[in-house]
């Protein structure tokens, strides 16, 4: 249970490993980092979300060595990083690309870092076995980097950059290629290390369950910019834009004008339709634009008005994705918008209580879904 | 099955003819015991044994290879290093005009390029011999090769050199670990490129060569000059049987890194599916 206790960003007094201060990249008149400012803590597993081209691995280059800031300061420990070469840096990179050595075989592929430290032949070896036997590559140590499968090279490439137990691992999307089940075995393995040797970990993923299940603290990013860092649960819970709501995780998005009433808002958001409640977390004021977001999993499907509910709409079911542990139901509304449920298979299927075209009751608290002003 | 094409045979006929029918000409000769060339006396290979015994020749033979292996290895050290300059300085000012300048001796006429070097050793007042003459080689050969690694270079994974920086390299250390390893091959056919090409340059050679040195393909033609002699039959067929041995055993060579390379992949296979 470190994971609750652990969380340095809370505390002033903690120093960061890594800061960027206003850091910009551009490569000619493209900006692919933006005014980038963050802190990461040791032993943090800090993940990075966004979508392709958002500047992620620009990012962790200019960690690793290989860019230098346009503009701004990276500090590792307290100390500017500009002038130290990459070889200079306790920090390894698993590249996006593997970048495997193709003359050479998956052992050598693994030591060649280990190698370059001047560490004695039986300390090498023991580290290399260590590390094929943590990512299962044992029987293919002799072969070269083109001999092996796609999954395996991943893993290839994750293993030489775990090696050297540096101070500050950067993964570059390490674990895309592995199918689910060896995935989550290595996700685990990954915060075993993490746990065992303290190593900061940076990694970039495009598998939300991955970044919740893995890091201490996820940001996302857009556009070279940094939108939210927070914890996974508060990213979920406590989405600070539409944008972050919407990319993590699915979302349904009331787009209204806001009414205060006493503690809460009231949203007018359709003609004929009753009004939306909800809390919320900032001043708001009269006729504001607000955007009110709810998670599926929060909207109560049934097939009669419940009383008791802040929330109450009625539609028409358009459409299932049945998904084995849980359904999604499409519930179409007469205004037309479509708002998701989504609910937990707790029966088998053939004594699952609503269909295509019924008219159902959609419902939620006051507190279930969240305000977003933008 | 294709037809026969009588077309097709005569073309094939005479197109070899046309290739290989001189150089059998002059095997055959080689080993004419006449003093005539053109007039067959028996087989002999005393022209064979008298060639061994003329300081000239092989005095020359010494200075061709002395030559050849010096400059083609200078060459292609100087030329991997222009091709990985210009590929991987980014852009810099004048960069195309470098880059084509590299290039600009593969199309200039060797009597230029010999003349010019000529004009440069007396105006610096360097006495002509065997060191002009590798000057010179590795001049002309280095753009060679500097094509030649610079068109592997294109297609190197930029990657790997930032993947061994990354895991504790010095930038030299890279180079000569995972660099010069992967692009061997190219670097090999520019040193093999640049060594045949200075084994049969005569025009440059003739600029630049002094009284004390002369190559081979100089004493060829100098000799030649003053009539064809047996010995030269056997010379040139020596050197026919060096290149035609060269050749095979380059194939052998990449024949059977190929095969090795396909046993390594069914291996590879064959334990995935186990
Ligand atoms: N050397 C470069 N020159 C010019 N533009 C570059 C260069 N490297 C990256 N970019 C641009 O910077 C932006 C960010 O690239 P980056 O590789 O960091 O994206 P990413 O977030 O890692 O994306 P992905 O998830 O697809 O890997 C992209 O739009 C890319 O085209
Ligand atoms: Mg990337």
């Amino acid at each position: 249970m470190t994971q609750s206790v652990f969380a340095p960003w809370n505390d002033p007094g903690a120093k960061p490993l890594i800061q960027f201060k206003n850091v910009t990249k551009r490569f000619g008149e493209f900006v692919a980092i933006d005014d980038l400012t963050i802190d990461i803590f040791e032993q943090e597993f800090y993940a990075l979300l966004g979508p392709s081209g958002c500047g992620k691995t620009t990012l962790m280059r200019m960690l690793a060595g290989f860019e230098t800031p346009t503009e701004g300061t990276i500090l590792l420990d307290g100390q500017n990083i500009a002038p130290v070469p990459p070889n200079k840096r306790a920090v390894n990179m698993m590249f996006q690309s593997y970048a495997l050595f193709p003359h050479l075989s998956i052992w050598d592929n693994i030591a060649f870092g280990l190698k370059r430290e001047g560490l004695a032949k039986d300390v090498i070896g023991d580290r290399v076995q260590e590390m094929l036997r943590l990512t299962r590559l044992e029987k293919f140590a002799r072969r070269k980097p083109h001999q092996i499968s796609g999954g395996q090279r991943q893993r290839v490439a994750l293993a030489r950059s775990l090696a050297k137990a540096p101070k500050l691992l950067l993964l570059d999307e390490p674990l895309g290629a592995l199918d689910k089940k060896l995935r989550q075995e290595t996700q685990f393995e990954l915060m075993d290390i993490q746990e065992k040797t303290g190593t900061t970990f940076v990694i970039v993923t495009h598998d939300q369950e991955e970044a919740m299940t893995v890091a201490s603290r996820v940001a996302v990013m857009d556009h070279g910019k940094i939108i939210q860092v927070a914890t996974p649960a508060d990213i979920y819970e406590q989405p600070n834009s539409v944008y972050v709501a919407d990319f993590i995780g699915d979302v349904n998005i009331i787009e209204g004008k806001a009414e205060p009433q006493g503690g809460k808002v009231s949203i007018a958001w359709a003609e004929g339709q009753p009004n939306v409640t909800g809390t919320p977390s900032s001043e708001i004021t009269k006729g504001q634009t607000v955007h009110f977001a709810i998670r599926p999993e929060k909207v109560t499907i049934s097939a009669t008005k419940p009383e008791d509910a802040t929330n109450a709409i009625q539609g028409k079911i358009l459409d299932i994705a049945y998904l084995g542990n849980v359904s999604t139901y499409h519930v179409e509304l007469p205004n037309g918008v479509v708002i998701k449920s989504q609910t937990a298979n707790n029966r088998r299927l053939s004594r699952r209580s609503f269909t295509w075209e019924d008219d159902v009751w959609l419902s939620w608290t006051d507190t279930a879904g969240i305000l977003l002003e933008r | 099955m294709r037809r026969f094409s009588w077309f097709n045979a005569t073309s094939l006929t005479f197109g070899f003819a046309f290739l290989y029918l001189p150089m059998i000409i002059l095997v055959i000769y080689s080993f004419n015991a006449s003093k005539l060339v053109t007039v067959w006396a028996g087989f002999s290979t005393k022209w064979y044994g008298e060639l061994f015994q003329n300081e000239a020749f092989l005095d020359a033979v010494w200075v061709t290879l002395k030559v050849a292996i010096i400059s083609s290895t200078l060459a292609t050290v100087l030329g991997t290093m222009a091709a990985l300059v210009l590929l991987r300085s980014g852009r810099f000012f004048g960069r195309t005009l470098f880059s084509g300048m590299i290039y600009a001796p593969l199309v200039m006429p060797e009597v230029i390029t010999g003349l010019s070097l000529l004009l440069l050793f007396i105006g610096i007042g360097l006495d002509r011999g065997v060191l002009t003459i590798v000057l010179a080689h590795t001049t002309f050969a280095m753009c060679y090769v500097s094509v030649v690694v610079s068109s592997r270079l294109t297609t190197f994974d930029q990657s790997l050199e930032e993947a061994a920086l990354d895991l504790g390299c010095s930038p030299f250390q890279a180079f000569y670990l995972v660099t010069l390893p992967i692009i061997a091959p190219a670097v090999i056919s520019g040193w093999l490129l640049a060594f045949t090409l200075s084994l049969d340059d005569l025009v440059i050679a003739s600029f630049t060569a002094g009284p004390s040195a002369t190559t081979l393909p100089m004493k060829i033609w100098s000799s030649v000059r003053l009539g064809v002699s047996p010995e030269i039959n056997a010379l040139s067929t020596l050197m026919i049987g060096v290149v035609t041995l060269g050749v095979i055993c380059a194939s052998l060579i990449s024949k059977r890194s190929a095969m090795k390379r396909d046993q390594d992949e069914r291996t590879a296979e064959r334990a995935e599916a186990a």
